[in-house]
């Protein structure tokens, strides 16, 4: 089956983003294909690189870039959530005049219309949220 | 192109109050954008979300912009399906006299103004999210 997903709450606060982690891995274990993963509200923030937890403790941010550098998972931030919660990639950094930029390797910033299209091509479109 | 054709149900379900939280607002960005790609849109309003349409909101106390006039707009989108949850008014003291109007404008019939609101029941309700085929709910 093909599955999207969207993600509405930020790492750590919420249990949303570590429940779409396993779900994941446990699909593409199953033999599903994930069509895009979409992070939407406060789900942008788990793509910051800067998130600096405990080491004894999962780093959820690089937990979804090794996903998606080992599976080829396509994990799309939307640009006006992520600017609002400080959320930038080089590019948007640079266009709203910022002398930083944090976005986490394997994910990208683009616009809401790659949810809706998540929604159109994939057979199920699953939040992970409150 | 034929993946372009595909237009599905997307359902909107609002369950929180307008300025308490940013869900309302950020709601309302992907049903407009959703609209755009032509797909069969509708909006519920449940649960505290009720309050999303009240009338005469006035957010001046809280320093947040109000940003209930942009649901006029829904018609303009062509999102002809709003449905408010009747329980959930009525538990709040609320009815529909309380909301602000939305209409869409009739084009096979002189652009006469028609309203996009259904109250339904709970029941009706679950019927009608039952025929969907992308349930998003803020």
């Amino acid at each position: 089956m093909k599955l999207g997903i969207l993600i509405n709450e930020g790492p750590y606060q919420h249990q949303a983003s570590d429940t779409a982690l396993q779900y994941v891995k446990a699909a593409i274990k199953k033999g599903h294909e994930i069509y895009r993963v979409f992070f939407y509200n406060d789900g942008v923030n788990n793509a910051t690189k800067l998130s600096s937890p405990p080491q004894d403790d999962r780093n959820i941010t690089k937990e979804w870039s090794m996903l998606a550098k080992d599976h080829g998972i396509d994990l799309v931030v939307c640009v006006a959530a992520a600017q609002r919660r400080g959320i930038l990639d080089k590019d948007e950094a640079k266009r709203n005049g910022k002398d930083a930029d944090n976005l986490e390797e394997g994910f990208r910033i683009s616009g809401l219309g790659q949810l809706v299209e998540a929604g159109i091509q994939s057979d199920r479109l699953i939040t992970f949220g409150d | 192109m034929s993946e372009q054709a595909i237009i599905k149900k997307f359902m909107y379900v609002n369950r929180k109050s307008p300025y308490g939280t940013i869900y309302a607002l950020e709601s309302l960005e992907v049903v407009l954008i959703t609209a755009a790609f032509d797909q069969d849109v509708s909006l519920v309003f449940t649960d505290d979300g009720v309050y999303q349409l009240m009338k005469n909101q006035n957010t001046e106390g809280i320093g947040m912009k109000n940003f209930s006039a942009t649901y006029s707009a829904l018609g303009d989108y062509e999102v002809k399906k709003v449905y408010i949850d009747k329980e959930s008014l009525e538990e709040r003291g609320l009815s529909l006299s309380d909301l602000q109007e939305l209409v869409w404008e009739d084009e096979d019939e002189d652009y006469a103004e028609k309203s996009l609101i259904n109250l339904v029941s709970r029941s009706e309700l679950s019927e009608i999210m039952n025929n969907q085929d992308v349930v998003l709910s803020f």
